[in-house]
């Protein structure tokens, strides 16, 4: 059962981070890329994460692959924002 | 010979000879230096993939502290020549 | 099994593929943000190929710091140098010429990698003779570290890595003497302070960790050395000078401590009538650590005057007083 629940887990994140890329790819401008990129991908890993942590029915393993998903999702929040903001910038300079 | 040997060894190879042709003929310093740091990574992994002897057998030791001292070896001699470059823009902008 | 090849063949595609974009771009961000996605592949394959203590160094420096170091090279001299003196070929002489040395050089490479193929297909044919691994785990034991790479690298090889801090120290003092350090990045804004304000502490304690955990598992000294720079690279960007790098006289012991603790062990065990770094299987584990921490210092303080890329200045009146 929980290795049902590990696996269905780890698929749907895998379809998060599918949809993340393909916005990536096919969305118009940078902003929107962005929001594609960290948000898909941050659920995905999240949801990947969840999987792996049930898989492996360990604790402290598990403790460990959340603390990579929050500094993961600390990191990409700061770094999309700064990267939005060096564009907002440019954009109001030019 | 396993498969994993031939597909890592073969690509370290190619990765070789891609750095070593953009260091000799790429027009701009910076991808030369890229390009020395490929050719470095290709014969890391040319390396790696000598000290590896299949799944679940515990790999060759020396080589692996072989690279992880070229790993910073090469981080290094990057620093120096970007420092150099530095230089050389700093002596072509006052002269 | 399949799976594996999968993915072998996965990661051997993408680490081709990015390698040949980076290299094939004239735009010098693009090609350098290519090679970093380069190093985190291959710390995957390293990863794969069972070599750990590699993938966290290659993740921590080969992709990390060398980016680093490039984008900044990228940013503040994109203009001059690195476009390095390409003379405009006016004459068709001189373009054919160009053409057959491409050709030349590009055909010596392709006969080059076949010949290095060649040969570790020889070596792979016959059975590995693994007297050195096997040397290894006989004396892993009286080693002071059940981590075989950190027992390599501190102890059967330590001449090696003694004369790899001297490589690094050589380089820092290559970049020293080239000029000053760049000047500092402006004050960072809210969001990234406040993600400075809790990375750099974690990422301390990270270093410590890796230096701590490389007796016995994946870690050690260049890891830890590693993550230590990231932290100072971190700080830098967001606007801190010094970034806590002593200057003056601590700056140049803390460049010499990995070479100068190495001297000072083999040395002592010299007078005590040992080899020259043939520790006492009693004390290697504790003198191991001894050296490790002198040389992550060393390290570190050589990755962050990379990084600086030069001698860092005073700061100009007293406007550096925190740190």
């Amino acid at each position: 059962m929980i290795e049902v629940m590990a696996s269905l887990l780890t698929v749907s994140g895998v379809g998060f981070y599918l949809a993340g890329s393909i916005g990536l790819l096919r969305l118009p401008d940078l902003y929107s890329r962005l929001h594609a990129l960290t948000k898909a991908d941050n659920l995905g890993l999240g949801l990947l994460i969840a999987g792996l942590a049930l898989h492996t029915q360990d604790l402290l393993i598990a403790l460990k692959l959340v603390l990579i998903w929050l500094a993961v999702l600390a990191a990409s929040a700061a770094s999309a924002h700064l990267i939005a903001q060096h564009a907002r910038r440019r954009e109001t300079q030019s | 010979m396993l498969t994993a040997h031939w597909l890592y060894g073969i690509s370290g190879c190619l990765l070789l000879a891609l750095g070593l042709r953009t260091a000799l003929l790429h027009d701009m310093l910076l991808q030369r230096l890229i390009g020395i740091n490929v050719m470095g990574a290709g014969v890391f992994l040319v390396l790696i993939t000598v000290a590896y002897r299949g799944p679940g057998i515990a790999p060759d030791p020396v080589l692996h502290a072989l690279v992880l001292t070229g790993i910073v070896v090469a981080v290094s001699a990057t620093a120096l020549a970007l420092a150099l470059a530095r230089r050389l823009t700093a002596e072509q902008d006052d002269g | 099994m399949t799976a594996m090849l999968v993915l072998d063949i996965l990661l051997v595609l993408s680490l081709l593929s990015l390698a040949t974009a980076a290299l094939a771009t004239n735009d010098a961000r693009r090609s350098v943000i290519l090679f970093m996605a380069f190093g985190l592949v291959l710390a995957l394959a390293w990863g794969r190929l069972l070599a750990p203590d590699v993938a966290l160094a290659e993740a921590a420096i080969g992709a990390g710091l060398s980016g680093a170091l490039l984008l900044t090279a990228v940013r503040d001299q994109a203009h001059r140098a690195l476009r390095s003196s390409r003379k405009p070929v006016h004459e068709r002489g001189r373009a054919n010429l160009r053409v057959t040395l491409e050709w030349t050089v590009t055909l010596l490479c392709i006969a080059l990698a076949g010949l290095l193929a060649w040969a570790l297909a020889q070596a792979f044919d016959r059975a590995p003779k693994d007297t050195l691994a096997q040397a290894v785990s006989a004396n892993l034991a009286i080693s002071g570290v059940s981590n075989p790479v950190t027992a390599v690298l501190l102890n059967f090889r330590a001449y090696d890595t003694l004369l790899e801090l001297a490589v690094l120290l050589t380089a820092a003092l290559g970049i020293f003497a080239l000029g000053p350090a760049r000047p500092g990045h402006r004050a960072a804004g809210p969001v990234f302070d406040g993600l400075a304000r809790w990375l750099v502490p974690a990422l301390i304690l990270t270093a410590g960790y890796l230096l701590w955990v490389g007796a016995h598992a994946p870690g050690g000294a260049f890891q830890a050395g590693a993550t230590l720079a990231a932290a100072a690279v971190v700080l830098r960007l967001a606007g801190r000078r010094s970034v806590g790098l002593p200057t003056g006289h601590t700056l140049h012991v803390a460049m010499v401590a990995g070479v100068s603790m190495f001297l000072a062990v083999g040395l002592g065990l010299l007078v005590l009538g040992r080899p020259f770094l043939g520790y006492p299987p009693a004390w290697a584990g504790g003198l191991i650590l001894l050296i490790e921490t002198a040389a992550m210092l060393a390290i570190a303080a050589t990755l962050v005057l990379a990084f600086f890329g030069g001698r860092p200045t005073p700061a100009p009146g007293v406007a550096e007083k925190t740190s």
